[in-house]
């Protein structure tokens, strides 16, 4: 029983933030919106170069080999960082499954960076993210997983609050797809819904530190704000919420890595959402009203963690979805 | 990153499963918070010390057997898990004892040490005061050095097991000169100490589980200082972190707790689905006295019995269906449960988050705040849907209403939850005291 991160994943930890607070700045999220396929310029070139892409691939692959554990702590990290690319749709859910199946064309060009992918999962709803960026579609299909070219997709757009979720409805022929024999739709579920809790995580440590910062130099009635008591204690939650649902990720992590009995990798994988999705929820909330008017603004870039906050809270199961899975895990449901 | 325990960790849990099954004791005691039910509380410690159980994380010399930081929480999971009495020394063990390790002479080590480790001496904290609370560097009671004495003037309050404790670990004013966190002492004292007066308050379950505690002109051997005289803060400091994380409030009785709650949701759950399954079945034969009676009276139109048989068939349908799925369960409590399971096992992974952090060398400072926010809400609201799920029979005295009702205090013992939200925010996030 060790319940710590290894040096190589901190190391790795902190080349991801140092990449994520150099080319992925508040400036360069305001610019993706602006553009076609909503992407930040030249990211994915790096992430590719430093093996980000690679992580959970097979070192034959050109993989690095790692496990879920290496991987959360990358996704937490691009939860802190705003990152717009589907990090968690193309690492933590189509790289595994193109490696399961031995697609190995497919595989070599997510992991090199050249491809983009995108995934299409029932627990995931109908909207997919980033269809107009993602060169490959893993879509789920009557209960297996299929390797969609881009080109065969039909999309119809729409919007999302967070102008960094290009998000569509899709159709595609099923007999033009590739059927990826040997990936498995429940894992690719729960790991969709581990990569988006470590995102919320990070979101929600994002939006903690921010307004830190921010409550320390705001003065009303003669002092900072951060001294109110008030002002301490909606903060003092939003820490408490994170403290508690890191650990449940990490432990999530290691259940999709190590464990084969998939009731009791869902129910870690779920209580962790659950606990990830309320977490930055509440951050959420306490960040905005902390803060008050000037966070009510566009212009103001906490909305960009504000808004990841909203919508990742509800992808791939909403909190109450994942109780209800733990409900059936612990035999309190039909 | 390895969660598995390894075989000497499995070998361990499945040791100390064995003998605490073993050793529990067939009645379980009177509450340790009445005269009868102490004495009762401190046979079982001495029965866990003679097994070699009391105080597994001690080095062997003074009783324990150098137990690791797993071990330990092993130890506590198995011991909640299997039901026997609580721990009526846990103030001796858990907040005095680290800082015995920490701060006491070669000498009170060995004298105190074993004897809190067998039962034969239990402690009790005096630290609050009628006027110091939360505000704990208020307090008034001082001790003057009087030759090799202290003679102790004062009062402490709010004194868990204060009544039958045999020693109490006090903090006093020793310089009246200095302010507020200065000038202060830890004393051990004797509760056979003359000039010592013991009083019970009743708690609000009526058991006489607080003590107030005066002291005239009580004299005590000033080799009973712990740490340096005039460093009493510093030194208490060290147990509060003791008394708020880990130590005092393992994972194991939230998860022994959460799991007895899960359990008494399915009975529940089966109860109520029985009694829709009843009223279902119910449903099922009016509606089938309906079919029949309209048939009986022949001038109705046959169109009416039919369906009226039909709504009998679905009825007693339902009835066995809900009666089969135990749904009886009302969702929103249900949730409730899931959640209180759910903050369990983050509790639980929070802890061996932080015990592989301590096992590295770090150290448990202002985090213990978070921790002692987390259980203490968790175990209230824990306890708050049991009694709910109770219905009426929530007020009937049961485990789970004397759990409630010990769950009230965990937000306001070891320092209030608004002065820990307070300690999170300046020392954990770094906003201004003012």
């Amino acid at each position: 029983m060790h319940f710590a991160f290894t040096d190589e994943h901190d190391m790795f930890r902190d080349t991801v933030r140092e990449i994520f607070a150099n080319q992925c700045r508040a400036e360069a999220i305001r610019e993706s919106w602006d553009s076609a396929d909503g992407r930040v310029r030249g990211l994915w070139a790096t992430l590719a170069e430093v093996g980000v892409l690679a992580i959970t691939a097979p070192t034959e692959a050109g993989g690095l080999g790692m496990d879920e554990v290496a991987l959360v702590r990358v996704l937490e990290e691009a939860g802190y960082g705003g990152v717009p690319e589907p990090l968690v749709e193309h690492v933590a859910v189509a790289v595994p499954a193109l490696a399961a199946a031995g697609a190995a064309d497919l595989l070599n060009a997510a992991v090199s960076g050249e491809s983009t992918c995108t995934v299409a999962l029932a627990t995931g709803g109908p909207n997919v993210v980033a269809p107009v960026a993602a060169d490959l579609v893993v879509a789920e299909h009557s209960g297996s997983l299929l390797a969609v070219d881009s080109g065969a997709l039909t999309v119809v757009p729409k919007d999302s609050i967070d102008q960094s979720r290009r998000l569509a409805e899709i159709s595609f022929d099923p007999e033009a797809a590739t059927l990826l024999a040997g990936a498995d739709v429940a894992l690719a579920s729960d790991r969709a819904a581990l990569g988006t809790a470590a995102q919320c995580v990070g979101v929600a440590r994002r939006l903690l530190d921010i307004t830190v910062e921010y409550v320390k130099e705001r003065r009303q009635f003669g002092k900072p704000v951060g001294s109110y008591q008030a002002v301490k204690h909606h903060l003092a939650n939003v820490r408490l919420g994170i403290e508690f649902s890191a650990p449940l990720v990490y432990r999530a992590a290691w259940s999709v890595a190590h464990c084969d009995d998939a009731v009791v990798r869902g129910r870690d994988v779920s209580m962790a959402k659950a606990t990830a999705s309320d977490a930055v929820d509440r951050a959420c909330r306490a960040a905005l009203q902390c803060h008050g008017a000037i966070a009510y603004t566009f212009e103001y870039d906490l909305q960009i963690w504000l808004k990841r906050g909203w919508s990742l809270s509800g992808a791939y199961g909403s909190a109450s979805v994942h109780r209800d899975r733990v409900a059936g895990a612990l035999g309190l449901s039909d | 990153m390895d969660l598995e325990l390894s075989p000497r960790y499995l070998e361990f849990r499945d040791e100390c499963r064995t003998w605490l099954h073993a050793n529990r004791p067939a009645e379980p005691p009177a509450s340790m918070d009445s005269a009868a039910g102490f004495e009762e509380h401190r046979l079982w410690e001495r029965t866990l010390f003679e097994g070699g159980w009391s105080v597994p994380a001690w080095p062997s010399a003074y009783g324990g057997r150098d137990c690791d930081l797993i071990e330990w929480l092993i130890y506590e999971e198995e011991y909640w898990l299997s039901g026997v009495p609580g721990r009526v020394s846990a103030n001796g063990v858990s907040l005095l004892a680290p800082t015995i390790f920490n701060f006491g002479t070669q000498a009170q080590q060995d004298y105190f040490l074993p004897r809190m480790a067998s039962g034969e001496q239990i402690w009790a904290q005096g630290w609050s005061e009628p006027e110091a609370g939360s505000d704990l560097a208020g307090i008034k009671t001082n001790a003057v050095r009087d030759g090799d004495d202290y003679v102790i003037n004062g009062q402490k309050t709010w004194c868990s097991r204060g009544k039958y404790a045999d020693w109490i670990f006090c903090i006093v004013r020793t310089d009246p000169t200095a302010e507020r966190h200065a000038g202060l002492s830890y004393l051990l004292v004797p509760a056979d100490a003359p000039g010592m007066t013991r009083r019970t308050i009743k708690r609000l379950d009526q058991e006489s589980g607080f003590a107030e505690i005066f002291f005239d002109d009580c004299r005590v051997s000033a080799d009973n200082v712990l740490g340096e005289p005039g460093q009493g803060w510093a030194v208490a400091m060290a147990a509060a972190g003791s008394e708020r994380g880990l130590s005092l409030r393992s994972p194991g009785r939230f998860m022994a707790a959460a799991e007895r709650l899960r359990e008494l949701a399915t009975a529940s759950a089966a109860t109520a689905g029985a009694a829709t399954g009843t009223a279902g079945a119910a449903i099922g034969t009016a509606g089938a006295a309906i079919g029949t009676a309209d048939a009986a009276t022949g001038t109705a139109d046959a169109a009416t019995g039919t369906a009226g048989a039909a709504i009998g068939t679905a009825g007693a349908a339902t009835g066995t269906a809900v009666n089969e799925t135990g749904s009886g369960l009302d969702l929103r409590l249900r949730d409730e449960v899931v959640d209180a399971w759910i903050r369990a096992e983050a509790y639980r992974w929070q802890t061996y988050f932080v015990a592989a952090e301590l096992m590295a060398g770090g150290d448990l400072g202002s985090e213990a705040s978070l921790m002692k926010v987390f259980w203490s809400e968790m175990d209230l609201e824990l306890h708050a849907t049991a009694l709910r799920l109770l219905g009426d029979d929530a007020e009937v005295p049961s485990d789970w209403l004397d759990g409630y009702v010990f769950a009230l205090g965990g937000p306001i013992y070891a320092g209030t939850n608004e002065i820990q939200r307070n300690i999170i925010a300046e020392r954990v996030l770094g906003l201004p005291r003012r």
